[in-house]
């Protein structure tokens, strides 16, 4: 009897692993496996219902099968079939809907959805053979998880059918995620995720939509020697992430070569809240306090330098200040810099891509800005803009291949160099750096008292699209 | 250098008396009825969030909340101690683990449910006291005042109110306090309710220095633990005294070290006390 049983699981097993086998390569064989192996797997289990095992894996089994009539996407992803038509196109991702990333996260989603609502209603993408392509998301919740997050994108590929891959937001959970997206040899844009160490293992398929980290901060110390000549110290304090790390590294070798000292170059752990340790140790006179990680440390950090009482000409940290919820800590925030990947006042247009020689693509700025202030009831951030942004770049290179076909597709994201609402997107090329962004810049904002008593944010940097000037921080 | 240490050390030692506070909780819960209370992190996250919730939706000063928070922190360990605990008082100890762990999955649950683990942060600053180069913020300040005003009341009420004589013979000898006519079990369930109002109103002055998520009452229950290892468990004194001395540590070890190496020295100190004076500093022989 246990032999039997024994049997049973064995041959559920086999089943498993050919279907499984059959999944990776071709999926068009593997839909014809999985229907026959269905039955095999179905028999024991209508035969025997009360054994546990069987009954257990018969819906696992069965899914493949079941799924197909309901799945285009799976027909789509061999060569497209000649009759014109609509066809849909997956786009996966995983997005921290909770967790310590879902403020970040969630302004990142609220843009891809954006999108998605915009070139659908607009009746899709025109492909070369006259198919009218549409969207449709495939996203789970990464509890801002690394482990989740290699987890999921597997199951994205394999059980979802996803045709392209977006990342989940930060350099961290985007770095696990472009492993998978690049075994399995799908194309993915990262969003939200600037750091420079993905792009440099060699990944084919991987392109980056966010300036990169190396350049996050480097015009901070520009604006520090503009703002106040004399400037000489610097202090760093930042959270020991990989983002942040690699941005408080170029940052560290990018101030000394300008001649600056940097007396203070501390890291803090991830969720820490008491930044008194490392407040304490900054020295007296210090020019420049800069640094942070993301959105919830950073503003913590912020708070409780002013509540310190930390005198310094300029305090430039990354990802909270340009988050409008940064004033919520209310005096702290006033006189801080922090770098933007995007604002709503950026001065992107047809025109300034014209005159820069390159084709511009997707909504002007206004329109972005009109569009999700009126789905969302707030003013985007660069997350959202981000998140939107991703999703045009994919756009885009579906359009110009005229394909969805990876190696085509591929191909029309290498030669890319287009400007958008967000910015100019080019990728490198190079063996070592192939994906990393070339062609965006960030912008830096500063936040001002207006005459109501209310704190706004305005660019200050660079010159040429800054809307205010910047400010030496007053005594506090 | 010498402005570094005396800031650190100012800084740590005000936050010592709030993780005195909170350790105080757990140490009276286990002086009392021997359960080790592992619902006390979800509770500190209860006075947090009541605090944070009262100043958000109700617009009362986190300070005057203190008092709300600690009449919620006195019911709720009451209905823990009803619920969950009564049952299991005298089972072995695994029972009364397992029974508050329960309690501490059921709350962090429901918290992950309604609120989701957002940072919440009391936007109410105080800005700071400056004394020369010694700059201490008013909110580090105050926590540490309430810190040391509810014990000086709970010392009051435990020695000189007859409820409090009572909790003190329970938790000496309960066969002997039953026999003299203390109804032991209206004293363990006070006592749970003292020791959760304790712990709950610890979160609420952790709340006004530090923002916090749902989560956030775990790591001082940790360090709660260590804390009454180290003062000696059941001691209410030792547990504050246990809780300057992480507070100090917490603020000297950052100015040699990486932060990183705070809880390694903190555990490397807890196990050091327990190989080498097990009953802690002020603990029982």
């Amino acid at each position: 009897m246990r032999n039997w049983k024994g049997k049973i699981v064995l041959i559920l097993l086999a089943a498993g692993l050919v279907l499984l086998g059959c999944g990776q390569e071709a999926p068009k064989p593997q839909a014809k496996k999985a229907s026959e192996a269905k039955p095999e797997a179905a028999k024991p289990a209508a035969e025997k219902p009360a054994a546990e095992k069987p009954a257990a894996e018969k819906p696992a089994a069965e899914k493949p099968a079941a799924e197909k009539p309901k799945d285009p996407a799976a027909e789509a992803k061999s060569d497209p079939p000649a009759k014109a038509g609509e066809k849909t196109v997956i786009i996966g991702f995983t997005s921290s809907k909770s967790g310590k990333f879902k403020t970040e996260g969630g302004r990142q989603i609220n843009g891809l959805n954006l999108w998605m609502e915009q070139v659908n209603a607009k009746g899709g993408v025109k492909l070369a053979d006259g198919t009218m392509v549409k969207f449709a998301f495939k996203d789970y919740d990464d509890e801002s998880n690394k482990d989740r997050v290699q987890e999921l994108y597997t199951r994205l590929i394999n059980n979802d059918k996803a045709d392209f891959l977006i990342s989940p937001y930060s350099s961290g959970l985007a770095d696990a995620s472009a492993v998978i997206a690049q075994q399995y040899n799908k194309i993915m844009i990262t969003t939200g995720a600037a750091s420079d160490s993905t792009y440099k293992k060699g990944y084919t398929l991987i392109y980056q939509a966010y300036t990169p980290a190396s350049r996050y901060l480097t015009g901070a110390v520009d604006m520090l020697a503009k703002l106040s000549p004399k400037s000489k110290k610097i202090a760093i304090i930042y959270e020991k992430a990989k983002f942040s790390q690699d941005v408080v590294n170029a940052l560290k070798a990018y101030a000394t070569s300008k001649g600056f000292k940097v007396v203070l170059f501390d890291g803090y752990d991830k969720d820490t809240t008491d930044f008194a340790a490392f407040i304490n140790k900054i020295p007296p006179k210090t020019d420049a306090v800069m640094g942070g990680g993301h959105f919830a440390d950073t503003s913590t950090l912020t708070k409780q330098l002013y509540e310190k009482k930390v005198n310094a000409k300029l305090f430039a940290f990354l990802v909270a200040p340009p988050e409008p919820k940064f004033a919520e800590i209310g005096a702290a925030c006033f006189a801080v810099v922090g770098p933007s990947q995007w604002e709503p006042a950026a001065k992107y247009s047809e025109e300034a891509a014209k005159a820069a020689g390159m084709t511009w693509f997707g909504p002007s700025v206004q329109e972005f800005d009109d569009s999700y202030k009126k789905k969302y009831g707030e003013d985007p951030s660069y997350h959202s803009a981000g998140g939107y942004a991703a999703a045009l770049i994919l756009q885009a290179a579906i359009e110009k291949a005229g394909s969805i076909d990876t190696d085509k597709v591929k191909k029309a994201l290498d030669d890319m160099n287009m400007m958008t609402f967000f910015g100019v997107t080019k990728f490198d090329t190079g063996k070592d750096n192939h994906g990393l962004q070339a062609g965006h810049d960030m912008v830096y904002i500063q936040w001002f008292k207006d005459p109501k008593g209310e704190f706004v944010k305005k660019i200050v940097w660079p010159v040429a699209a800054a809307s205010a000037k910047p400010f030496v921080c007053p005594a506090r | 250098m010498v402005h570094q240490l005396i800031n650190s050390l100012t800084d740590g030692f005000l936050l010592g008396f709030v993780y005195g506070l909170a350790a105080m909780g757990l140490s009276l819960i286990w002086g009392v009825m021997s359960v080790i209370n592992l619902a006390h992190g979800p509770v500190i996250t209860v006075g947090m969030l009541a605090t944070y919730l009262l100043f958000v939706h109700v617009g009362l000063n986190p300070y005057l909340a203190i008092v709300v928070v600690a009449g919620i922190g006195l019911v709720l360990g009451l209905i823990i101690y009803i619920t969950a605990v009564h049952r299991v008082i005298s089972a072995p100890h695994l029972s009364s683990l397992l029974a508050t762990f329960a309690v501490n999955m059921i709350i962090l649950g429901i918290f992950n449910a309604v609120f989701g683990g957002d940072q919440n942060n009391i936007d109410f600053s105080l800005g700071s006291l400056s004394i020369g180069f010694l700059n201490v913020t008013y909110s580090r300040l105050l926590a540490a005042v309430g810190a040391v005003a509810v014990t000086v009341f709970l010392y009051l009420y435990l020695y000189f109110t007859r409820t409090g004589k009572s909790i003190r013979a329970v938790a000496n000898n309960r066969e002997a306090a039953e026999l003299m006519g203390i109804p032991s079990t209206r004293v363990l369930a006070l006592s749970f309710g003292l020791g959760s109002l304790l712990a709950a109103v610890a979160g609420s002055l952790i709340s006004t220095i530090f923002p916090f998520t749902i989560f956030s009452g775990g790591p001082y229950e940790l360090k709660s633990f260590v804390i009454c290892v180290l003062g000696g468990l059941g001691n209410p004194l030792g547990a504050l005294l246990g809780g300057l001395i992480l507070g100090l540590m917490e603020g000297l070890i950052p100015i040699w070290m990486p932060t990183s190496w705070v809880p390694v020295v903190e555990f490397g100190l807890f196990v050091f006390v327990l190989v080498v004076r097990p009953t802690g500093l002020l603990g029982a022989k």
